[in-house]
């Protein structure tokens, strides 16, 4: 069903990596979206203005791409899985990510950029526990 | 470093970061399931997308550590510890789960909403709302454990 994307997805990882370092040159933060949306949600976190003009360009960044490349977007028609399991999932990802401190861009990208023992046992443990679901689900879901 | 400063380079950050998103494949949640579940049609682009992210930020973590502070703010703030507890491991499993399940991680998860995917605006409205119910598991008083959920 999907085809394999080596050159746009290493120049999308590119991209993220820059997003990521320009966090940390300018900022002197790690570029963890849980953490930097889950801030937001969490009395005397600090930082709002950062916050917001981060997450503001990622969601903008939604928009403008949704217009110039809705295909990176899957239509909500061609892909709409049950509500109840958008929502399970949701939930899941906001708990186990504020839980386990960092999701894939602060545990996967910065985290392993700096060689952190802490990241690297979560993102091996989300990764098994991600790939062990997905099978779960395929099988389970009858998708073939 | 002035706050219209911090504010843009924070903004650009995060529509790099979308375009990244956008563009290696991460806002198509059955890609980011095909890549997960190893044994079906697998499809490893997403891989290249870890690789591609890491190998850039771990050269400019090294030169930047190097010269000690970032470029405008006055020390770096990163993270510092290095026990691996369960919270770490349990809560990485959790999301995980939710991750195998859904397609969507928290960055794209954002970017789809910003394209008004309906999907990704429940998705949206249910992870903050099990990180609003995270932050209140920890805030009461626990004896070194808040891992029953």
């Amino acid at each position: 069903m999907n085809h394999f994307t080596p050159i746009a997805s290493l120049l999308g990882g590119l991209l993220i990596g820059l997003a990521a370092t320009i966090v940390l040159a300018v900022h002197g933060k790690v570029a963890g979206i849980s953490g930097i949306f889950g801030g937001l949600l969490q009395r005397g976190a600090g930082d709002r203005p950062f916050r917001l003009a981060f997450l503001g360009g990622l969601v903008g960044g939604g928009a403008i791409l949704g217009l110039v490349a809705p295909s990176l977007l899957p239509s909500a028609a061609a892909s709409s899985p049950p509500i109840w399991l958008v929502v399970g999932a949701g939930l899941l990802v906001g708990f186990g990510t504020r839980m386990g401190g960092g999701c894939t861009s602060g545990h996967g990208v910065c985290g392993l950029s700096r060689f952190s023992r802490r990241s690297l046992v979560a993102t091996a443990t989300f990764m098994l526990t991600g790939g062990v679901t997905a099978f779960l689900a395929h099988r389970l879901g009858g998708a073939s | 470093m002035s706050r219209g400063r911090e504010t843009f380079f924070a903004a650009l950050a995060g529509l790099v970061f979308a375009v990244g998103l956008g563009l290696a494949g991460m806002t198509q949640p059955s890609k980011v399931v095909g890549f997960l579940d190893v044994t079906g049609d697998w499809d490893p682009s997403l891989a290249f997308v870890m690789g591609g992210a890491i190998a850039v930020h771990l050269l400019a973590y090294r030169f930047l550590r190097r010269r000690g502070r970032p470029l405008f703010a006055s020390r770096f703030q990163l993270p510092t510890r290095t026990d691996i507890d369960l919270s770490l491991v349990l809560g990485a499993a959790i999301f995980g789960v939710g991750w195998g399940l859904g397609g969507y991680c928290p960055g794209p998860a954002l970017v789809s909403a910003g394209a008004a995917q309906r999907p990704a605006l429940i998705f949206l409205a249910a992870m903050a709302a099990g990180m609003v119910v995270q932050h209140l598991l920890v805030r009461t008083p626990q004896p070194a454990q808040q891992t029953k959920a």
